[in-house]
């Protein structure tokens, strides 16, 4: 009885840790190319840095809370179980 | 915030009952079964009120009961400030320190019984020592808690701060600012050329200002003192949910309030676009007014959160294998050391980051609200997502 609890349970915990894993994965990839991106721009135009800098950041920050929400879901799939 | 707060106790309870389930698992089985059970919810709920069982580290419990909010301000060891609390119940008003409760080792007489069970003040039978459910339901907690601490002392800070600026800016008019205005001179700078212009456009950006300084500089300051591990410090502020809720409540309000026709009009039916394809579209943009407050939020909260509890599972770390053997918890923690010191440089970095993300994100959000749609040279485009 307990056995089949825990392991109920640890698979749960599993596929939250799983579903982190892929949105970690995921977000690395969009920010990498964000950040690759604007390296070769930069590199073109080295003027233009201030503008490229911020245009980053913001669409960095905009994949990052795509992230997040699978952070959190992951979060609650572990917690409401 | 409440929610989830009890999310995490929750979870917290279920951590240490599996934790209790599996050293009881190796209890002789010859035991009556039901006693058992008894007695293992009882050390159960020793262990949650006082955690000074000699069992296991937990670091999941540790890491969680420091990131939550809670009704004193833990100092070291086992000194902490006891903090006000405020108690709403349908005989009347309930005033007491939260040192009554002595860390949950003991209940407070008020209109009712009083205890504090799982960092959650619950309504409490001491002769069977269970939780009276019912009437928890109907007491609100309006305490003094950590986190409402670190608010006003923030506040005060804050205050203090401005106010002098302020009186050193119009005192150095003209002349090089000083002192602490030459810290906080360029930053108000830096937000009104970096952020506020070029994503409210050059007219209109002023009458933002005030809101995007005072969030900029709350989200920073707090996010500082977050990092500081002793007493002025060391609340988890910004990285409560309610906390990032009201901020993004903010800009939810004050874009409705600010957005002129042409903002309704791309949000209801998108000039040029097609019928058939608006039934699909307009749902979408309603969604989307709410989806970036929504996530304005989750950004903050997960960041700053995420931050707290690298640097509580490297120290954790080192209990955990301290446990194993002292020798390994020492080697370990130097490792830890140099990890965390990494991390805090990081989150030093983040603090500014989710500041500037946080104030950059409102004020395009704001600039796409009022920008008129024929300038070209004030034209912000109004389709982030």
């Amino acid at each position: 009885m307990l056995s089949s609890v825990l392991l109920e349970a640890s698979l749960t915990y599993g596929v939250a840790a799983l579903g982190a894993g892929v949105a970690a994965l995921a977000a690395g990839i969009g920010i990498g190319r964000i950040g690759g991106s604007a390296l070769e721009s930069i590199a073109r135009q080295p003027e233009a840095v201030n503008d490229i800098r911020s245009s980053m950041i913001l669409a960095a920050a905009l994949v990052e809370g795509a992230a997040f929400f699978a952070m959190v879901i992951g979060l609650l799939v572990v917690l409401i179980k | 915030m409440a929610n989830k707060i009890n999310i995490f106790k929750q979870f917290l309870v279920l951590v240490s009952i599996f934790a209790f389930n599996t050293v009881w698992a190796y209890e002789p089985i010859d035991k009556d079964p039901n006693q058992s059970e008894v007695h293992e919810e009882a050390t159960a709920e020793k262990h949650e009120a006082g955690h000074e069982e000699a069992g296991k580290f937990n670091a999941g419990k540790t890491i969680i009961e420091h990131v939550a909010d809670a009704h004193d301000w833990h100092l070291w060891g086992h000194t902490s400030i006891p903090l006000p609390v405020i108690l709403k119940t349908d005989k009347g008003f309930d005033f007491f320190l939260s040192s009554k409760f002595e860390h949950g080792h003991a209940s407070y007489q008020g209109n009712y019984n009083y205890r504090l069970h799982e960092g959650n003040i619950v309504v409490y039978d001491d002769l069977t020592g269970t939780v009276d459910e019912e009437a928890t339901a109907k007491i609100t907690d309006f305490s003094i808690t950590k986190n409402v601490a670190a608010m006003l002392l923030s506040m005060f800070l804050m205050l203090w701060m401005f106010i002098k600026v302020a009186k050193m800016a119009t005192k150095n008019r003209g002349k090089a600012p000083s002192g602490l205005q030459s810290w906080i001179e360029p930053l108000v700078v830096f937000v009104r050329d970096d952020v506020a212009k070029p994503s409210i456009g050059e007219k209109r950006y002023e009458k933002f200002m005030p809101f995007l300084l005072t969030v900029f500089f709350f989200i920073w300051i707090n996010n500082l003192l977050g990092l500081i591990p002793i007493f002025p410090g060391g609340a988890n502020l910004t990285g409560s949910i309610s906390v990032a809720l009201v901020l993004a409540a903010f800009t939810l309000v004050i874009t409705f309030v600010v957005a002129n026709k042409h903002y309704w009009q791309h949000v209801f039916a998108m000039p040029g676009v097609p019928i058939p394809v608006l039934i699909i579209l307009t749902p979408i943009e309603i969604l989307g007014l709410f989806l970036r407050p929504f996530v304005l939020m989750i950004r903050l909260f997960a960041n700053i959160t995420a931050g707290h509890i690298i640097a509580l599972a490297f120290f954790s770390l080192i209990f955990i294998f301290g446990e194993m053997h002292a020798g390994l918890g020492f080697g370990v923690s130097i490792l830890s050391l140099v990890f965390t010191v990494f991390m805090g440089a990081l989150e030093l970095l983040v603090a500014f980051l989710q500041a500037y993300v946080f104030t950059l994100l409102s004020a395009i959000y704001f600039g796409a609200a009022v920008d008129e749609g024929h300038d070209v040279h004030n034209h912000v485009d109004d389709h982030h997502h």
